[in-house]
């Protein structure tokens, strides 16, 4: 495509050792990177198997390492797709927004500023999740319970001090929203110009040509940057260990009152600092269930949008 | 461009003779929604003094107001279609009204409470010995620049020959392989990555080890692809006939790389590198768990455990000690400062692109 291995000269080239020697070092950075991925997994799961193989009363709880890890994947999903549903929406109306509605001259800034929420480190994110927006959650938690208390989400009691599995969805949301809003707007302003003028030319509003332009041009891509959000907020854990007060309340649909289940990148960091043994095992176990998570999470969102990206006719 | 379209194609509506398209309609004049969201202001307004004030309540009920008062007159006067159309704005505005709350509140919360201890002596003394007020976070800023450029030696040169390798020889399945696997490794979890560093150096030092290297060695399973990916974006930009003309004069592939493609892309890779640093520099979770916390000066990475600056603002934060007023401000200091040093970088990174970019091209 870019033709950037510039085609071989008719006659064969002298052979120069330093052209050699630099190849290889190149290739070799490059195999490195295979080798570390790999590496990943494979120190994990050595490190997991005498976690793998004791005997489930040797594992903190008491119902052996599935009983352990299950409700900490249950926390984690939960908060992962409360965070997705929170966020998808408005990262396609922001990205909306930025290309379509904003003044030109400020589109570039303002999609600056939405950038700028990834800047801030998650350990940021968590102090301002649990002196800021949870304590003003509260109130808006007791309503709901109050008026839509018959949901199991909604159960009470309340937590009183706002740092529930409804929260932290809304926190990560926001952490996850400028990255799938730049990959919204990256794809939107991929969208054929011809499309969107011919929608308008033939009288569409605004809205109209969006629904039947943009939209159907842009879906994949959206769908594919919203997963990729879907994988940062499965492995968060500051923001979560901060914020979440998690207990042994294992699955659990409420949403808003105070026994929450933990998610699994939390507990490694809450736990972790003060365990030994085979406690120290069991947490890189359940490390590498959510390495295998977001992994499979990762490459379908991959390969969602590089295919897109194959039939698109911005390239 | 698109709007200007709008408004043209919106204009045969007016001066359309009948049977208009959408029903005969006048078209609305551009002041109608605002005056519609006055009203719906004065009208929340009014309805707060009588039940008791609330900003947040007022922002809401002027909104969903000024929406729903939109949408019924433009229905009413201009048709569904219209009204469709001008419900749709409001919802797209107030989602980027939505988004700017956390951002503005964050940086307000942070700069009120973190301004507190922002002092010198945090910025040059440790916590050795402090029990209550004073200390400071001198201990934690050496660590957090240590263990970064520790990351930032073994991070560039892997990165930087990776995109090399991808751009310049790369081909084939290997090619194919490594980007893809660069993509999956940007979303490898940063608790992960810290796991990784731990079970790589368990083997070597036996459990329990902690040591700064660790840390560096977690923070660049985490930087790397983001360095292959600026980079081999940058390196594609470099023209080709600059590498041909250098081929022509006989010029080896290998010196052609040093000496022509990458002082082309410098500024690129500049720009990519800073903004690599400054993911990395906040991250808390892998340095928690490989790197742990200490309140004496450290500035060794190969012995023992270092303090870095979100670790630091973390235990702060979570085990304050007694009056834990002191510890909280702390932290808040800390959390500051490490906004501080990300958005620093970030501006960095632009100015690098726009001082040093090559001046041929665009």
């Amino acid at each position: 495509m870019t033709s950037t291995t510039s085609a071989p000269p008719a006659q064969q080239p002298k052979s120069r050792p330093g052209d050699r020697i630099f190849a290889g070092i190149a290739k070799g950075a490059g195999v490195l990177i295979l080798v570390i991925l790999a590496g990943v997994a494979v120190f994990l799961i050595s490190e997991s198997v005498p976690a793998l193989t004791a005997s489930p009363d040797e594992i903190s709880g008491d119902g052996g390492l599935a009983s352990y890890i299950g409700p900490l994947v249950f926390g984690t999903l939960l908060s992962a797709v409360i965070a997705l549903l929170v966020a998808t929406p408005l990262a396609v109306a922001i990205a909306l927004f930025i290309t379509f509605y904003a003044p030109r001259r400020l589109a570039a800034g303002l999609g600056y500023v939405v950038d700028l929420l990834a800047a801030i480190p998650s350990i940021v994110y968590g102090f301002w999740g649990i002196f800021w927006l949870a304590p003003r959650l509260v109130p808006f938690y007791r309503w709901l319970e109050e008026n839509l208390g018959f949901l199991p989400f909604f159960v009470g009691p309340v937590s009183s001090t706002g740092r529930t599995m409804l929260t932290i969805g809304l926190v990560l949301a926001v952490m996850i929203l400028p990255i799938v809003s730049a990959i919204s707007r990256e794809v939107f302003s991929q969208v054929p110009t011809l499309h969107t003028e011919a929608a308008l030319a033939l009288g569409a509003t605004r809205w109209e040509m969006i629904k039947m332009a943009v939209i159907p041009y842009g879906k994949s891509g959206v769908i594919g940057g919203s997963m990729l959000g879907l994988g940062r907020a499965l492995g968060e854990t500051m923001a979560v260990a901060i914020i979440l007060s998690g207990s042994a309340a294992g699955i659990t649909w409420a949403l808003i009152s105070s026994a929450n289940p933990q998610t699994i990148a939390a507990n490694i960091a809450l736990q972790f600092p003060e365990s030994t043994g085979l406690a120290v095992n069991t947490l890189i176990a359940s490390g590498l269930a959510l390495f295998v998570i977001t992994l499979l999470v990762n490459m379908l969102a991959r390969w969602v949008v590089n295919r897109r990206a194959d039939f698109s006719g911005a390239n | 461009m698109s709007t200007s379209i709008e408004q043209s194609s919106a204009a045969p509506d007016t001066s359309a003779p009948s049977p208009n398209p959408l029903g005969g309609h006048e078209k609305q004049a551009p002041w109608v929604p605002w005056a519609m969201f006055g009203a719906a202001a004065v009208v929340a307004l009014g309805f707060l003094l009588l039940t008791g004030w609330n900003v947040v309540l007022f922002v809401i009920y002027t909104v969903v107001l000024g929406t729903l008062g939109t949408y019924v007159l433009s229905r009413v006067t201009e048709g569904s279609r219209k009204a469709v159309d001008r419900l749709v704005t409001c919802l797209v505005v107030s989602a980027f009204g939505i988004a700017m709350v956390p951002l503005v509140s964050l940086v307000y919360e942070v700069v009120r409470r973190g301004a507190e201890r922002f002092d010198g002596e945090f910025f040059t003394a440790s916590l050795q010995g402090v029990i209550g007020p004073g200390g400071g976070a001198y201990h934690a800023l050496m660590g957090t620049l240590i263990i970064t450029l520790l990351t930032t030696l073994i991070s560039v040169p892997i990165g930087l020959m990776t995109a090399i390798y991808l751009v310049e020889y790369g081909s084939g399945r290997l090619k194919r392989s490594i980007t893809f696997l660069v993509d999956v490794m940007t979303g490898i979890p940063s608790i992960v990555a810290g796991l990784f560093a731990y079970a790589l150096f368990v083997l070597i030092f036996g459990p329990g080890v902690r040591l700064g290297i660790m840390g560096a060695v977690a923070l660049s399973v985490l930087m790397i692809p983001v360095v292959v990916r600026s980079a081999e974006e940058v390196l594609k930009l470099v023209p080709n006939e600059l590498r041909e003309a250098a081929y022509a004069l006989g010029v080896p592939k290998w010196r052609t790389i040093l000496k022509v493609v990458i002082p082309t892309a410098i500024a690129g890779l500049a720009t990519g590198v800073t903004l690599a640093i400054a993911r990395v520099i906040g991250e808390t979770a892998p340095l928690l768990i490989t790197v742990g916390i200490t309140n004496a000066l450290n500035f060794n990475a190969f012995d023992g455990r270092m303090a870095t600056l979100p670790v630091y603002a973390y235990y702060q934060l979570t085990q304050p000690g007694v009056p834990p007023e002191n510890a909280i401000d702390r932290a808040w200091t800390a959390a500051l400062v490490l906004i501080m040093l990300v958005m620093g970088l970030n501006v960095v990174a632009r100015l690098i692109s726009r001082l040093f970019a090559p001046k041929t091209s665009r």
